[in-house]
């Protein structure tokens, strides 16, 4: 059973980070995840390193290397969300291949033997069984996510999808019909990544999709508590960050820094996205009506 | 120009469209060019590619007879003469028509991925022929083995990006050239140069490379009354492969082999997420991969495993999910050949026919060796596959492997090379 509508479910604007899953190390990041929530986090985004991550920026791209130099498996995964002892929901964010791959034989065609096809059915049902509630795969567009989406309807999960400034007004048909949970607003094109500015596009964007009745989180260079107020007052139901936060981590990394301090600074830096998107909350126009 | 594959992108199960969101809209804007100008001639754009590829490319390319070839293994060997295009490679086909449809969609510059030097050269080329600025993204560690091609590429004006991530070959220059695409998808077309990638490009690909086996159909009726019994095309990602099948995949007497870069072994060390080959088709399993479902070397997780083969063009740990679906179908037979009898089928052809094979080709060459050869270890079957009229597609010239083959060759026991010491520490 998904949990993802609690991460939503009072008036507050939901604060919804991402990590890496393994980086550095899994006992590191399961501290980090921690902090994330003392800090303010009402849904954490994690992140199953894959090898080709076409959709991540040089931040995110240097935190899969890490993770999967240190061996984390779609398996050391599921155990590490089996463990941890937070309680707020949790979405995977992975590509395809990782999903297609579980639970399915190396042979490559079907009839020979006790051959598993692949598909993404094993793994979503692992995922449930561990306490995930939802997916984000950005490099799974609506077109193809028929087979996915029937293996989260079956075991009541969510699929978030993602709308980017390009896309069409044909296309967000499609995938208004595919998602749940939240739907990903994409701030601005490219890649992920922290920026200095957050996109006037956020406005625009949240705009096309305003009558959808599934909360709106924005994600993509989203750094500060001002970028967040301003995304929250611009019409955000939540905001997703990613980069601003594996900084810290790399940072750490870079300079031999303990594990407590770079938690601490986790925790600090999401207290303020977190005041930030509340004050976001207080400005926006619909606020400032009541 | 016709196709005949589904209006889904899909090729059985293979194919489709993988990629993130943004690219979407840009994907589907390729799709709807695709099918007017390429398949419909809007605006003549087939006419004037096709007169492109005659007065700047060169073509048609020779059907040439390989007469010491054809005596050695008792059958008549024929190669077709792609390394007689501009630029030195069948790459040529595919980057001006892409590069020309880039124009006619009205963008402004042009990214391209490259892995052995020669899509990257053939995009520098082409862009510079039809003046439109051009950014390569190539690994570090294709640079260092492939110079002249970087040089080529300077000289014609492209800006030359360096791709450290991961082992710094073909995989993460085609990750990292979808990430300048997602960011500047508006006015940008990404050249991509080989038949995978999300669809249309598998298809729009073979389309430009068509022109390959129409050309070999065309020959073969005229200079010996027939069609050839097989056809044998090196195998990477795919293009010279689909281009010289492409017009006789429905003609069910021609055999059509794809030769893989068996490398130093068949085995993938998932320990060390290696696979010593690029041998996805003999030993890949399905999996998703820039955009396409398709056959993946990969670990049992459906990690990407890094490929291996001592051809720069050959490493992908991918290959085009037409591709993969044909040899399913068993339309296409997937063979493979190790790095050695690529090294010596790369001398025989030098000093037999005087021309000097690209190392991707060179393992179609070896093929025919180790079936046919005067030591050959035969399999009944491939030799009754071949046939006695054999169409060799000899996808490139060997000048940009040359450094390559004298390190190679220096360090392994090759013998029908000559002494290559007298060259080793550089040309």
């Amino acid at each position: 059973m998904s949990r993802l509508p609690e991460a939503f479910a009072t008036d507050d604007p939901a604060f919804i980070p991402y990590l890496a899953v393994g980086d550095p190390d899994i006992a590191s990041s399961k501290q980090y995840v921690e902090a994330l929530v003392e800090g303010g986090a009402d849904c954490i985004e994690l992140g199953l390193p894959f090898s080709e991550p076409i959709a991540e920026g040089p931040t995110i791209q240097k935190a899969v290397v890490r993770s999967l130099s240190g061996g984390i498996t779609p398996e050391a995964y599921f155990e590490f969300v089996e463990d941890l002892d937070v309680d707020v929901p949790l979405v995977c964010m992975t590509y395809y291949n990782l999903l297609f791959r579980y639970g399915a034989d190396s042979g490559t065609k079907a009839g020979e033997g006790d051959y598993e096809a692949p598909g993404p059915r094993p793994f979503v049902k692992r995922a449930a069984e561990v306490g995930i509630d939802g997916f984000v795969i950005p490099d799974l567009p609506a077109e193809e996510a028929d087979d996915l989406r029937a293996a989260c309807d079956e075991f009541d999960l969510d699929l978030v999808f993602i709308v980017a400034p390009t896309t069409t007004e044909a296309r967000l048909d499609t995938i208004r019909e595919q998602v749940s949970g939240y739907v990903y607003v994409q701030a601005r094109m490219g890649v992920t990544g922290a920026q200095a500015d957050v996109s006037d596009q956020t406005a625009e964007s949240l705009a096309r999709i305003a009558d959808w009745d599934v909360p709106k989180a924005v994600g993509f260079g989203i750094s500060s508590g001002d970028h967040a107020a301003r995304v929250v007052s611009a019409g955000a139901d939540g905001i997703i960050v990613g980069s601003a936060l594996v900084d810290i981590i790399a940072d750490g990394v870079e300079n031999d820094r303990a594990t407590a301090d770079v938690a601490g600074d986790l925790r600090e830096k999401a207290h303020e996205l977190k005041q930030g998107a509340l004050r976001g909350a207080r400005e926006s126009p619909e606020a400032e009506g009541q | 120009m016709s196709s005949d594959s589904a209006a889904d992108g899909k090729f059985g199960e293979y194919g489709g469209q993988y990629v993130p969101e943004a690219l979407m809209p840009a994907i589907e804007e390729l799709r709807d060019a695709y099918e007017r100008y390429v398949l419909e001639n809007e605006d003549g754009f087939v006419d004037e590619f096709r007169e492109r590829l005659r007065q700047f490319g060169g073509r048609p390319t020779p059907l040439q007879h390989a007469e010491h070839l054809s005596e050695r293994y008792g059958r008549e060997v024929y190669l077709k003469r792609e390394d007689l295009v501009h630029g030195g490679a069948h790459k040529l086909n595919n980057a001006l028509g892409q590069v020309l449809l880039a124009k006619y969609m009205g963008k402004e510059r042009i990214v391209a991925e490259t892995g052995a030097g020669q899509h990257g050269t053939a995009t520098a080329m082409a862009a510079a022929h039809l003046d439109m600025p051009c950014e390569i993204y190539m690994g570090e560690t294709d640079i260092g083995r492939q110079r002249p091609n970087v040089f080529r590429m300077r000289i014609n004006g492209a800006e030359l990006n360096p791709v450290t991530a991961g082992r710094g070959t073909l995989k993460e220059a085609i990750s990292e050239t979808m990430r300048d695409w997602a960011t500047n998808v508006d006015d940008t077309h990404y050249v991509v140069g080989s038949v995978v990638g999300p669809a249309p490009f598998p298809e729009m690909v073979r389309e430009f490379q068509s022109v390959i086996s129409e050309e070999a159909r065309k020959q073969s009726e005229e200079q010996f009354g027939t069609l050839p019994d097989s056809v044998v095309a090196c195998a990477g990602g795919g293009s010279n492969t689909m281009g010289a099948f492409a017009r006789f995949v429905d003609d069910e007497n021609v055999s059509l082999l794809a030769v893989e870069a068996g490398g130093s072994s068949l085995a993938v060390d998932e320990e060390e997420g290696v696979a010593p080959n690029s041998a996805s088709l003999s030993t890949g399993g399905q999996g998703v991969l820039h955009g396409a479902r398709t056959k993946v070397l990969q670990d049992e997780w459906g990690q990407i495993v890094e490929s291996h083969s001592v051809s720069a063009g050959l490493d992908y740990a991918g290959v085009g999910p037409e591709l993969a679906y044909l040899v399913d179908e068993d339309r296409v037979g997937a063979v493979n050949v190790g790095d050695d009898a690529a090294l010596e089928a790369f001398h025989r052809l030098s000093q037999e026919e005087g021309i000097i094979p690209a190392l991707e080709s060179s393992h179609a060459l070896a093929y025919l060796e180790e079936q046919l050869g005067p030591d050959a270890d035969p399999d009944e079957g491939a030799r009754e596959a071949l046939g006695d009229r054999i169409v060799v597609n000899l996808s490139g010239r060997g000048d940009k492997d040359l450094e390559t083959v004298i390190e190679e060759t220096d360090k392994r026991d090759i013998p029908n090379a000559p002494d290559m010491s007298e060259f080793a520490g550089g040309l």
